[in-house]
């Protein structure tokens, strides 16, 4: 079960939780960590066990760290989008968990607010890990000695007790504790370490912030960089695949969920509905194809990159905003494009300058993650 | 599942804060609620050419993206008001480009007057494209009448000026001392005696003008000089609406049996005037450019908005993007327009006094 206790050891180490273990990790903040769920070292090792348990999938070999593995800094690169059970392909490029805890809110589209509840949507989505319903989770863990034993020692409960939120809550602890900075812009950054980072990622780092204009959405602070805005936005990726007909798609798609239709299904198996975004989640007409601002820690060991796994390499992602959000000149501007995406006009250089600031955004335990 | 239209709509507007009327869930009942029904109104895109094809991209995406949201909405608005400023300099190229654009929504467009599309040319090509500068029309029960309240004194439009051009770039100016006040003017204002003679005193009335038939502040032209004569006309009808572009942000009042609402402009926000009741204005004489800094949204306070008419009172809801979104809506007890969020003191948003 713990077979990779050696790198969660790494993570553990640097985890800062209420004062649990050691401070933060250079350039993050406290994590923060709801009053209803406090953190435990019990819950942590629970929750890691429930994150690694096959049995929660209908064919029994997919958890949540298929998708979301720690040898891949908790994704599942190089796969544009994930698997589930049969190898079945969703419509989303598993986003790391690594700093999830920071987040404002879960999913590409921000469908759930928390890491406990998000933990239990995968369990029931068909392409995923399909299981009947979140009874027949609570089924497998009660019928497991050492679950019951452990979720008495970490919740006080008796195994009629157990419930499918404590499984969240045991899930969402464990997820708290995977956090990582000191990477060498860190040190850099907020560590006063001038020789940190390479010349040429120092150059990136002022392209950064200002012509590249990358920062108004990864955002940093003077103490701290999570490198999002926690917010969504349109950037005009694939976003053409849906702009004829894009308005019966979305009435069509607020129809459906009327009827009951559940999003995060609908999400996974319609290509189509996918690209809507935020939209099916706050059916706001700004929200249509707008998706979350990911963190850009590790981001060169967890490609590919975007909603949709589309971009292949970091340099691909730099010249796809220097285009104003294309690859090539020719390509459609969406109407609902976010206005804060517009041509650049970076050189080749600036270019190599801004790819080699984010990769001194890996952390030091995700450096030998290989890259394909 | 069906629901009552009204309820729906006012769970659009105050219980599911900040969303735009999310309507197309249900069957609607419309039952017998004649004088209810939507419309659009998208204001002030101020499309400017640069040079042959090329127009500041800014102001194109600003309207590009209004007309797709309004395509939308649903239930679908019965038909959409533009308020005017289509094109910055009133240039044919500006005014064309802006009609294209337009030319996406899948509703009828009624077109106001702006000065921005006037003072080039006294309004030649506007009209040659979209027909009359005044008229009115009848909508479910509600007296739509559109003016052209940007026009002047002629001594101002006729005598001062070497061309066009330059009377279009004095105008254009928001603090321009040498720009002239706003009005409908005596020939206007007879027409709409005459037109209004027909209407019982019990229709709502709906007038569309591109200033404010209201006197705001007089340096900008927040203002109309025969505001007065015109809410005079306006006075004997139980339930009076007046729609306005030009002043780029959200206001509203109520002056008698006069709601007053402003539309956002596509293009770009202008600051809060001072009130020219103060004793004394301290603004800045001189001259507001017609851009600002570089705010990362480009789209940042501006929008368009949605109008919800039900028993000949308006509710506006305001789209905002990348903000909040507003809904000011008339209020029955008060007898006035209030924002249905934000008119309490405890739930305002804080003004901002560290810079």
């Amino acid at each position: 079960m713990f077979a990779r206790s050696l790198l969660m050891g790494t993570v553990f180490a640097c985890a800062a939780t209420t004062g649990l273990y050691a401070a933060e990790p250079l350039g993050l903040p406290p994590v923060p960590v709801p009053k209803d769920n406090p953190m435990t070292e019990e819950k942590v090792k629970l929750g890691e066990t429930l994150f690694n348990e096959t049995r929660f999938s209908m064919t029994g070999d997919v958890s949540c760290s298929t998708c979301h593995d720690p040898e891949k800094a908790f994704t599942d690169s190089p796969l544009q989008f994930s698997q589930g059970i049969n190898k079945l392909a969703g419509t989303r490029n598993a986003p790391t968990v690594v700093n999830a805890a920071y987040m404002g809110a879960q999913f590409w589209d921000g469908r759930e607010p928390t890491l406990e509840t998000q933990a239990l949507q995968p369990f029931l989505n068909p392409v995923e890990m399909a299981m009947p319903s979140h009874d027949a989770i609570i089924e497998v863990v009660r019928g497991d000695k050492d679950y019951r034993a452990a979720f008495k020692k970490v919740f006080g409960v008796d195994r009629d007790d157990i419930t499918i939120d404590l499984v969240g809550k045991a899930i969402a602890s464990f997820e708290r504790t995977v956090i990582s900075g000191d990477s060498p812009f860190d040190r850099y950054m907020y560590g006063g370490e001038e020789d940190a980072m390479s010349e040429a990622a120092i150059r990136g780092m002022d392209l950064f912030r200002n012509k590249a204009r990358c920062v108004s959405c990864h955002t940093t602070s003077q103490t701290f960089a999570l490198f999002t805005d926690s917010k969504f936005h349109n950037l005009n990726v694939n976003f053409d695949s849906i702009s004829e007909g894009v308005e019966e798609l979305a009435s069509g798609f607020l129809e459906r969920k009327a009827e009951g239709a559940d999003v995060d299904v609908t999400v996974l198996t319609d290509k189509a509905a996918a690209e809507l975004g935020r939209y099916t989640v706050s059916e706001r007409v700004q929200d249509i194809g707008a998706f979350k601002t990911p963190t850009l820690r590790n981001v060169a060991v967890t490609g590919p990159y975007m909603h949709d796994g589309s971009l292949k390499t970091l340099r691909e992602v730099v010249e796809f905003y220097n285009r104003g959000g294309r690859l090539t000149d020719e390509a459609p501007i969406n109407d609902f494009q976010d206005s804060g995406i517009r041509p650049l006009d970076l050189t080749e250089q600036e270019i190599d300058d801004v790819v080699a600031f984010l990769e001194a955004l890996t952390s030091p335990q995700f450096a030998d993650v290989a890259q394909e | 599942m069906t629901f009552n239209r009204r309820s729906l709509l006012r769970a659009g507007g105050g219980l599911a804060a900040g969303s735009l009327l999310p309507l197309s869930i249900v069957k609607l009942a419309f039952g017998d609620e004649a004088q209810d029904f939507t419309f659009a109104f998208i204001s002030d895109s101020h499309i400017q050419q640069i040079k042959g094809t090329e127009f500041v991209r800014n102001w194109d995406r600003g309207l590009i993206r209004a007309v797709a949201e309004c395509n939308l909405m649903r239930p679908r608005p019965d038909f959409v008001v533009y308020g005017g400023d289509i094109a910055q300099l009133a240039k044919p190229e500006e005014i064309d480009h802006g009609l294209d654009m337009l030319s996406a929504l899948r509703y009828d467009v009624k077109y106001v007057m702006g000065e921005h599309d006037y003072y080039l040319d006294l309004g030649e090509y506007w009209s040659k494209q979209l027909g009359d500068q005044y008229y009115s029309f009848d909508h479910k029960g509600v007296h739509f009448v559109v003016l052209n309240s940007i026009l002047t004194y002629d001594d101002w439009t006729f005598n001062r000026w070497s061309s066009g051009e330059e009377r279009m770039s004095v105008m254009a100016g928001l603090d321009d001392p040498r720009g002239s006040p706003f009005m409908v003017g005596e020939k206007q204002r007879k027409w709409l005696k005459k037109d209004l003679s027909k209407i019982d005193k019990s229709t709502p009335i709906v007038v569309l003008s591109h200033s404010p038939l209201q006197k705001i502040f007089r340096n900008w032209n927040f203002w109309t000089e025969d505001a007065d004569d015109v809410q005079a006309i306006l006075a004997p009808f139980d339930k009076v609406t007046v729609f306005y572009g030009h002043v780029h942000q959200i206001q509203y009042n109520q002056i008698g049996n006069i709601a007053f609402h402003s539309a956002m402009a596509t293009a770009w926000p202008w600051p809060y005037p001072g009130s020219y009741a103060q004793a004394a204005n301290h603004l800045p004489v001189l001259t507001v450019p017609m851009n600002r800094g570089d705010p990362f949204f480009e789209r940042d306070a501006t929008g368009w908005q949605f109008i919800d008419m039900h028993t000949g009172r308006a509710d506006v809801h305001y789209s905002l993007p990348q903000n909040e979104n507003r809904v000011v809506a008339f209020n029955e007890k008060t007898g006035r327009p209030e924002d249905t969020e934000f008119q309490d003191e405890d739930t305002r948003i804080p003004p901002q006094f560290h810079y």
